[in-house]
């Protein structure tokens, strides 16, 4: 067991290590890493946009219901809203959505390629397919996906204003109050962190998974699963080594 | 020119392939035929270098393949063409950019010379008026011919095929054959291909290799197929009573 997690381990940094390789032709890569971009970044745009907005209107309507009644100012609202999704929902939410779209996307894109011989006829046409492959995702995951969590900041803060001011529990005013109280840069930075480790996993775990996919359909949906499951763990386990570290 | 040497395979327990030593023909079609199983794709696999070998070499002319680093390997790579069973054809690209895939990959042409190049290649193929169509969108015989068209755009001196034929209708397949016969010798590569398709070996066949459970039984050219004495690889090949009658009834007339 332990040899075998040993194995999988040294595999996986063997393939990174593959992947940072001078390319053959920068244009083909440039061109591969827009299209991933696309898919990444725009693909995902309504889905984070989407769950964002709830998240953020969830947490201002059970935050509304918990201090309803109590000693804390109502105005807290916005800056409980505002902390939670920067250091919290936006990165870490976000990032666990999108390994399952990405995630399981970019295993499933790689297994069906390696079953059917695209990655053997690159190899022998003489293209280092670990760096083709590899390095346009995780370069288009690193740009896009910081932006998709700050978008997703941005909208789980519209949606918490949605959710009170509209419907009275809260004055604008006092949600704006909120979102300007106890402001602290270094979250946005914790946030950054975050978003960066967190795309890294999203693609290189999923891409692990596809890249050494062996056998038939079957095998190809358990890496699939695996994909999304594994990156799913490793983030939540990266945040909180993260909270540990930039917290501490 | 390409040689093997005593190449041994095993996986886990099986030994797949048991010491297979082989050369063959510069600028000639060399067919490696046998039974499924005998171990025929583990064999070309090693030879393209996609799987190592337990034991043994694969030489291309003086040079060892597995004692190179990656990058002389690639180097070797540019230097070979291969036609996949399922044509391997990039389902996300077009016809054109399939075949110019390693043109625009290695090379340093403009996209017009480029262009040129491809259009050449689909000609040669016998495939016009595919250019912006996606692979899903073409036959499996069409399939084949961009996968050939593909697999000398660099204008390799290594052609290899693994299972031509597989999948075609047997006057698709007969056409592949010719073609791939017409673009060995006009080219003079050496061309070798995996199959166990009967009027392949009777059609293109300079040069037969015959697997039995992993080791060369057999090697000849297709003039000597039906005289050989060889009783496994006449069981192979003319495996029908239909056949076994049309080999006796060519024999008499000599």
């Amino acid at each position: 067991m332990n040899f075998n997690l040993l194995y999988h381990i040294g595999r996986y940094v063997m393939l990174l290590r593959q992947a940072f390789s001078k390319p053959e032709n920068f244009s083909m890569y440039w061109k591969e890493t827009m299209r991933q971009m696309e898919d990444i970044g725009i693909g995902s745009l309504v889905i984070v946009a989407l769950i964002s907005v709830f998240m953020g209107a969830v947490a201002a309507v059970q935050f509304s219901y918990q201090l309803d009644g109590t000693l804390v100012p109502q105005y807290y609202i916005g800056y409980i809203v505002r902390d939670l999704a920067i250091i919290e929902s936006a990165p870490t939410i976000t990032c666990l959505v999108l390994a399952g779209k990405v995630g399981s996307n970019l295993a499933a894109e790689l297994g069906t390629m390696r079953q059917k011989e695209h990655i053997d006829a690159m190899e022998l046409m003489g293209v280092n397919t670990a760096a083709y492959l590899i390095l346009p995702k995780l370069i288009a995951a690193l740009v896009m996906i910081p932006l998709l969590v700050t978008i997703s900041a941005y909208v789980a803060i519209i949606g918490g204003y949605l959710a009170t001011v509209p419907t009275g529990s809260l004055s604008s005013d006092d949600y704006e109050r909120g979102l300007r109280a106890f402001f602290q840069p270094h979250n946005v930075t914790m946030m950054y962190v975050k978003a960066i480790v967190f795309s890294i996993i999203l693609t290189t775990v999923p891409i692990f998974q596809g890249y050494y996919v062996k056998g038939g359909n079957i095998e190809l949906g358990k890496a699939s699963t695996n994909a999304v499951v594994f990156s799913n763990i490793l983030i939540l386990l990266s945040d909180y080594l993260i909270a540990v570290l930039l917290t501490g | 020119m390409i040689r093997a040497e005593n190449i041994v395979k095993r996986f886990d327990e099986q030994e797949v392939l048991k010491g297979v030593s082989m050369e063959f023909i510069p600028g000639k079609t060399n067919l490696i035929i046998g039974q499924s199983g005998a171990g025929k794709t583990v064999f070309l696999k090693i030879l393209v270098g996609l799987m190592e070998p337990t034991a043994g070499r694969v030489w291309y002319d003086s040079i060892d393949f597995f004692s190179l680093n990656k990058k002389q390997i690639r180097e070797i790579r540019l230097k070979v063409g291969m036609l996949f069973q399922g044509s391997a054809l990039f389902d996300s690209m077009r016809v054109i950019e399939n075949v110019r895939f390693p043109l625009d990959m290695f090379s340093n042409l403009t996209l017009a010379e480029k262009n040129l190049r491809v259009d050449w290649c689909l000609e040669r193929v016998g495939l016009t008026g595919a250019h912006y169509k996606y692979p899903s969108e073409i036959s499996g015989g069409m399939q084949k011919r961009v996968g050939i068209a593909r697999a000398i755009v660099m204008e390799p001196k290594y052609l290899f095929c693994d299972e031509p034929n597989s999948g075609l209708d047997p006057r698709t397949a007969l056409l592949i054959d010719e073609l791939i016969q017409d673009i060995t010798y006009d080219y003079k590569m050496t061309t070798i291909i995996n199959t166990h398709d009967m009027n392949s070996v009777m059609e293109i066949g300079d040069n037969i290799a015959y697997l039995h459970q992993g080791q060369l039984t057999w090697q000849g050219s297709k003039d000597e197929v039906l005289s050989s004495d060889n009783e496994l690889l006449q069981g192979f090949i003319f495996a029908s009573p239909f056949l076994q009658r049309l080999r006796t009834a060519a024999l008499k007339q000599g």
